[in-house]
């Protein structure tokens, strides 16, 4: 019967994989759907921002307690690795007994797993804190309105699988160690496990701790190929596309809106028709982006690598003094209707139109009308999410195909075009001020 | 009395007529042209200018909207125009650098125009005094200010779009007055509520105004003075400490203006 483990083990694995293949696949179609847009690739900006977490030390509670996960969740991959091994081949810390004769094979395994104890022990107390901190303190970034329902859920969901991971890495630990006691091999030598998690397990008969063993070392795995199935579809997706994120850095800078070449040409034959030679491009089909295909593949990767934690919210002028506008919910909304678009495109047909669109469906004028473009969302994103750029790209739309702008932007508009100033002054009396000053 | 060599404003058409180039043009900026308040900004870095015998001119009647509000409104198609003829203009002239007290224009001219064909080194007016102040060329008094406290409120596109957060302060530092940050400065600094073209139409519905929560921010830490450097700044922190009723004990003041006062210009 030693097959069955490693049988069940491989196929649970293949069907794991095969299914967060196929999610990630229709994710990567979805971000497709998007518009060109130039990127430079950054080095850089990957190991300062995703691996090195630079931006969340703007906060430095959360950033500790948010450190603590992520490196404990880094290490962990390096266990998981054995975990693989011993489930394929059906032995037990296969890596361990590999290298238990060489003093450096043995004393780096023992520390790395050392490692993982005590990380793991931070990442739990840092789980309670975020859970307090969604759940009992309520800090005002988490209970705002775009949060309720799904968003929050997902956000415990989380937490609660972490602590279930981390009882099942201490229950695997602990009684294997307890086992190895029992069996008179002395201690493994782990940090936590060796000196006090055992002790919790050091009634049980080997039989029993043989099991407990078993049940930790298949709850932790099964947990792991869960969440790699739920990521996708949840809010943590951030954890891999952080990097990618990251690494694809735009060109432009916070203070340049991205240039429209079709509008250039268009003015340029208007001021100077003979400025322009060869063939007319014809005119495109609308301006600006009134849904998800509208905007740039960079805008919708920007959406599925947030998550959801609101810094964004937080620092935005018009959120903070009760306006509609929340850059989060930008970010939230481009997501979910990209979800829907391609639900619907996969149940009807690649050409299908819902009659549902980002702008007025999700995201309404009254949203986009309070922003101030302060870039102050941009600068807190610690993930260079741009939720400005969306923002702009649907107000061009709103100016640019529906007409549609307050009253006195169009005044304004008028001012400009007849009096090169956005209030009614006369353009000669521009210069006005001069004879004052001289004066 | 106005000093008549320190308030010369020449245009770059008279110097173009007597076959002269000025070593930098200073794009007033619609506000800096039309707000009364903004005026005197203007004045005050015409006076550096003069002061410290930099060959400067003006566009005047030349000079149109940079396009910045009619673009972040959603308008490409009028700031495509309004950018077209100020380059037409300043390709003209040969025009090479630039000065402006304007945020908004500094960052449309810098970062928007060359794309659009027009290249030209810009400098945001704080940029420019504190080199100023740095060479030596421009020297100020401390007296004036010395004791006070002034409070600076960043500029949104000097700094997050920018990356300019140090010139301001340099700028201020030579007045010998108590310099205190507010709870959100620099690159937190928290808008003042215009930029976006908000400027140009009523806020939306909300439980307040943004110019009021700044400015109450502002308040917190009991300034004589609060700093900015963008005529729209200007404005909605004035009309927040009117607000606040606070207009009779803090002043609200461009760097150009606090510099120019401690450099006795305003004589």
């Amino acid at each position: 019967m030693a097959f069955v483990q490693p049988l069940i083990f491989t196929v649970l694995t293949v069907a794991a994989f095969s299914m967060a293949g196929l999610r990630f696949k229709r994710i990567y179609e979805n971000i497709r759907m998007g518009q060109p847009e130039p990127v430079k690739g950054s080095l850089r900006n990957m190991i300062l921002l995703a691996l090195g977490q630079k931006k969340m030390f703007r906060n430095l509670i959360p950033a500790l307690l948010h450190l603590a996960v992520y490196t404990a969740f880094l290490l962990t991959q390096v266990e998981l690795l054995e975990i693989f091994l011993d489930g394929f081949t059906g032995r037990h810390r296969l890596i361990y007994y590999a290298v238990q004769d060489s003093a450096f094979g043995k004393g780096l395994y023992i520390a790395i797993i050392s490692g993982i104890e005590v990380l793991s022990l931070l990442a739990f107390a840092a789980t309670l804190a975020f859970l307090a901190r969604r759940n009992l303190l309520k800090v005002l970034r988490f209970v705002k309105s775009e949060m309720n329902g799904w968003p929050r859920l997902d956000g415990n969901i989380i937490l609660y699988l972490e602590i279930v991971l981390i009882a099942a890495i201490f229950t695997m630990n602990g009684a294997d160690e307890a086992l190895h006691r029992a069996e008179g091999k002395g201690s493994y030598g782990f940090l936590l496990s060796g000196n006090a998690v055992w002790l919790l397990f050091s009634g049980f008969s080997p039989e029993t701790l043989a099991v407990l063993e078993r049940v930790g070392w298949w709850f932790h795995i099964l947990v792991v190929f869960s969440f790699l199935n739920y990521l996708p579809f949840s809010k943590h997706l951030h954890i891999m596309l952080a990097f990618p994120n990251a690494y694809f850095t735009r060109v432009s800078g916070n203070g340049q809106m991205r240039n429209m070449p079709e509008i250039q040409r268009e003015i340029q034959s208007m001021l100077d028709p003979s400025a322009l030679s060869g063939e007319a491009l014809p005119p495109p089909d609308q301006f600006g982006a009134k849904d998800v295909q509208d905007l740039s593949w960079k805008q919708l990767l920007d959406a599925y690598a947030c998550t959801e934690c609101g810094r964004c919210t937080a620092a935005c002028p018009a959120n903070q003094t009760g306006k509609k506008l929340s850059p989060r919910k930008i970010m939230m909304d481009t997501r979910d209707r990209m979800e829907e678009l391609s639900l619907n495109r996969q149940k009807h047909g690649p050409d299908h139109q819902d009659g549902k669109a980002l702008l007025g469906d999700y995201i309404s004028t009254e949203e986009l009308r309070a922003c101030t473009t302060c870039n102050a969302c941009v600068q807190e994103c610690p993930v260079s999410i741009n939720p400005l750029s969306i923002i702009l790209e649907l107000r061009r739309h709103l100016i640019l195909d529906q007409s549609s702008a307050p009253e006195s932007w169009t005044q304004m508009f008028t001012h400009v075009e007849n009096n090169g100033a956005p209030w009614q002054f006369a353009q000669s009396d521009r210069d006005k001020w001069i004879s004052q000053t001289e004066a | 009395m106005a000093n008549p060599t320190l308030t010369r404003v020449p245009t770059m058409a008279e110097m173009a007529a007597s076959g002269e180039q000025p070593e930098i043009l200073f794009w007033v900026g619609c506000a800096g042209s039309f707000d009364q308040r903004a005026q005197k900004v203007t004045g005050a870095l015409v006076r550096i200018l003069n002061q410290v015998g930099i060959k400067f001119a003006v566009l005047g009647q030349e000079e149109l909207c940079t396009g910045d509000p009619a673009r972040r409104a959603g308008n490409e198609f009028l700031f495509q125009m309004m950018a077209a003829q100020n380059i037409a203009t300043l390709e003209g002239y040969g025009v090479k650098k630039i000065v402006t007290a304007c945020p908004h224009c500094f960052n449309t001219l810098k970062n928007e125009y060359p794309v659009l064909g027009g290249n030209y080194t810009v400098l945001h007016h704080t940029s420019l005094i504190q080199d100023l102040l740095d060479s030596g060329r421009l020297s100020v008094e401390g007296g004036l200010f010395k004791g006070k406290r002034i409070t600076f409120h960043d500029s949104c596109y000097l700094g997050r779009a920018n990356d300019i957060y140090e010139a301001p302060r340099a700028a201020m530092a030579a007045l010998d007055a108590e310099l205190v940050e507010m709870r959100s400065c620099k690159s937190r600094g928290m808008c003042c509520g215009a930029g976006g073209a908000q400027m140009f139409k009523e806020a939306e519905p909300g439980k307040e105004e943004v110019n009021h929560a700044r400015t109450a921010e502002a308040l917190d830490v009991k300034p004589d003075y609060v700093a900015v450097a963008c005529p729209f700044c200007n404005t909605m922190m004035s009309d927040g400490v009117k607000y606040a009723d606070r207009q009779d004990d803090v002043r609200v003041r461009d760097i150009a203006e606090l510099v120019a006062e401690a450099a006795g210009l305003f004589g």
